[in-house]
């Protein structure tokens, strides 16, 4: 059997978490959003911005992780504009989302056009080098896999420790989770809804543009169009298949992941001449799907999410 | 600061918001110009022309008034019964692939005959299409934003398996696309001579079939009662899932139609890039319009205005075309707070 035999090398997993790793920060980001009540659409255009943004700043000429930091930034500015429109003024979440997509995704192109009018291909930066960490990376199979992977990468996993801790052990999380149950119960303490959901949307955003600025600056060395291609889509979709909890969303990143790498090694087996490759490359989007069927059932979904909150109202 | 409801709002009230949108986006896509080295003016100056300017700029802006007439429709149905169907471009392709199966010559029928079958076929395609992510919702409970836009990815990608498989045209010259369209199946123009085909007819007709739903039938009312408040809706004895499905089927029929127009219309033949993405510029052109049926035409004149003209602009001034993406991303959100503000007025705490 090919396919058991993929699932016991190292290579393969090495894969899986590389694959995982963009996704991991945009679930991630997504769900700080949707923990405090608002659903963030702008997410595909936001990992679009931040792939250019990051990748840009590396080839002007800085460090890899001032080009992060930069990507990081420019999420967060979207994150504004977006959590603007959302929280103080209530705008619908899904038409104000759908816009900062267009919004961000456009201005990203625009920019493009106008930092390299003449290129035909991109050019390619030096990008984020695989670390390996001592010992840790002499492990059979998981060494090669969890040890020998980027630096960005072990931020992913550092980040999503983070966020649990944040969000389940300090009162700034409970705000935060709180915000996104019962906003009315936050306001009562005296805490102000609008600036803890805005600077969830803020920092989640940022968390977003990182997820893209993953893939310029270390899953590959350089710019494409429509490489984020639905990536933020299916980050909406694992966050639903996480319940809302980092450390699920970053075992169904994994998984997800997994399935891809896997579909990526099947369609080089006898078994993948059989079929045509579109079929294939269709499975990530239709296990979203079937991930968010299976989870509809029994998912906690926050119960303020998408509802505006106005003082003073009811 | 909270938003506090105006009792009556004045004139001035109801149209200076909108008005400071519209300015504010023309003074973004200005700056933007400047900062590619274009004369503002100039640049504008070169959008109107090359979207109004001429007969032939005029016809070509009508032409792309088309597909985003339906697609606008399809979200404005979709919206105003609070169903966020983003799937238009699936659905726009789902037609354009019932066209070719059965125009190509598998149904050899006089035109009179073949247009109206391909219409209904590409209809049911569509909100078939769209049926599965509004089942989804009625029956699981799943968001159809995410299944809708996942829908658009593996659509596609289904079509490209067709297009380099059973679809494939052996005299393509090895390139992923469709056989042509019989003769008889093709859109003729609307006027000999001038190139404005019979797809811009049905979209105008379908704008005002829409308005007559909305405005004269049981289902239009149920649809805004379902949009303005579910429990209310089921507590009045709306079926509310049922007419979340009938929606959905004719948001779905309605974006169809836009890949049958522009392939029986324009292309004669189906590629992959048959859509620049009219599927998500249709929510722009609903939310400009303000969901209404008949304001969908006006706003998709002026969307495929903005697009036409941008082309002709970038050719002549050296500004990319994405200034016009962003002009519109920019007037949609811009316009959404200050339809806002026209009915509520901020108040400092």
């Amino acid at each position: 059997m090919e396919i058991i035999d993929i699932l016991f090398t190292a290579s393969f997993w090495a894969a899986a978490i590389r694959i995982a790793s963009p996704l991991i920060f945009a679930t991630l980001g997504e769900l700080i959003c949707e923990r405090a009540g608002v659903l963030n659409l702008g997410i595909e255009g936001i990992m679009v911005a931040g792939a250019f943004a990051g990748w840009m700043a590396v080839y002007s000429g800085t460090g890899l992780w001032v080009g992060v930091a930069v990507a990081m930034l420019v999420g967060m500015l979207f994150g504004l504009l977006h959590s603007t429109l959302t929280v103080p003024f209530g705008l619908s979440q899904h038409v104000v989302g759908l816009g900062v997509t267009l919004l961000a995704t456009s201005s990203t192109y625009y920019a493009y056009r106008l930092a390299l009018p003449e290129v035909t291909s991109p050019p390619k930066i030096e990008a984020f080098q695989a670390f390996e960490i001592p010992i840790l990376s002499d492990i059979p199979l998981i060494g090669p896999a969890l040890f020998s992977q980027t630096p960005f990468t072990y931020l992913a996993f550092v980040l999503v420790a983070v966020v649990a801790v944040v969000l389940y052990r300090t009162p700034l999380g409970l705000a935060v989770r709180a915000a996104g149950e019962n906003p009315a119960a936050v306001a009562a303490q005296g805490l102000s809804v609008t600036a803890i959901r805005m600077g969830a949307v803020v920092v989640g955003s940022g968390f977003m543009a990182m997820g893209g600025a993953f893939l310029t600056m270390s899953a590959f060395d350089s710019f494409f169009f429509e490489m984020v291609n639905g990536r933020g889509w299916i980050c909406i979709a694992l966050v639903v298949f996480g319940s809302w909890r980092p450390g699920k969303a970053l075992l169904g990143a994994i998984l997800f992941a997994a399935f891809d790498a896997l579909q990526i090694r099947v369609q080089q087996t006898s078994l993948g001449s059989l079929l045509p490759y579109q079929i294939f490359l269709t499975m990530p989007y239709i296990l979203s799907i079937v991930a968010l069927v299976l989870m509809s059932r029994r998912a906690e979904v926050p119960a303020a999410l998408m509802v505006p909150f106005n003082k003073g109202e009811r | 600061m909270r938003l506090e409801p105006i009792k009556n709002p004045s004139l001035a009230r109801n149209l200076l918001p909108p008005a400071l949108a519209l300015g504010a986006t023309v003074v973004i896509a200005s700056l933007l110009a400047m900062a590619a080295g274009a004369n503002p003016f100039s640049v504008f100056g070169l959008i109107l022309r090359g979207a109004f300017g001429s007969q032939f700029a005029l016809l070509e802006t009508l032409n792309r008034a088309t597909p985003l007439i339906f697609t606008g429709l399809a979200a404005a149905v979709a919206f105003r019964a609070k169903f966020w169907n983003i799937g238009a471009e699936a659905q726009l392709y789902a037609g354009a692939l019932l066209t070719v199966m059965l125009g190509t010559g598998v149904l050899p029928w006089p035109s009179i005959a073949l247009l109206p079958t391909l219409v209904v076929f590409s209809i049911l395609a569509g909100a078939f299409v769209l049926l599965i992510p509004a089942l989804l919702k009625t029956r699981f409970g799943v968001d159809e934003v995410v299944t809708t836009l996942l829908f658009n990815f593996i659509f596609l990608l289904f079509i490209s398996m067709l297009l380099e498989g059973p679809l494939k045209d052996p005299m393509g010259m090895g390139w992923p696309k469709s056989a042509r369209l019989i003769d008889e199946a093709r859109l003729p123009r609307l006027v000999d001579g001038l190139r404005l085909h019979w797809g811009f007819a049905l979209a105008i007709l379908s704008a005002f079939v829409i308005w007559i739903i909305q405005t004269r039938s049981t289902l239009g009312y149920e649809m805004r009662a379902v949009g303005l408040n579910k429990q209310a809706a089921a507590f009045a004895g709306i079926p509310v899932n049922l007419v979340l499905v009938k929606t959905a089927l004719l948001s779905g029929g309605l974006a169809a139609l836009a890949g049958f127009s522009e392939v029986a219309g324009v292309k004669a033949s189906l590629t992959l890039d048959l859509s620049p993405g009219f599927g998500y510029t249709g929510i722009i052109v609903a939310m400009l319009a303000l969901l209404h049926p008949l304001g969908v035409v006006v706003a998709a004149l002026f969307v495929a205005g903005i697009f036409v003209g941008a082309d002709s602009m970038s050719r002549a001034a050296g500004v990319p075309t994405y200034l016009a993406d962003i002009m519109l991303a920019a007037a949609l959100l811009l316009m959404v707070l200050a339809i806002m503000l026209t009915r509520f007025r901020v108040v400092r705490d």
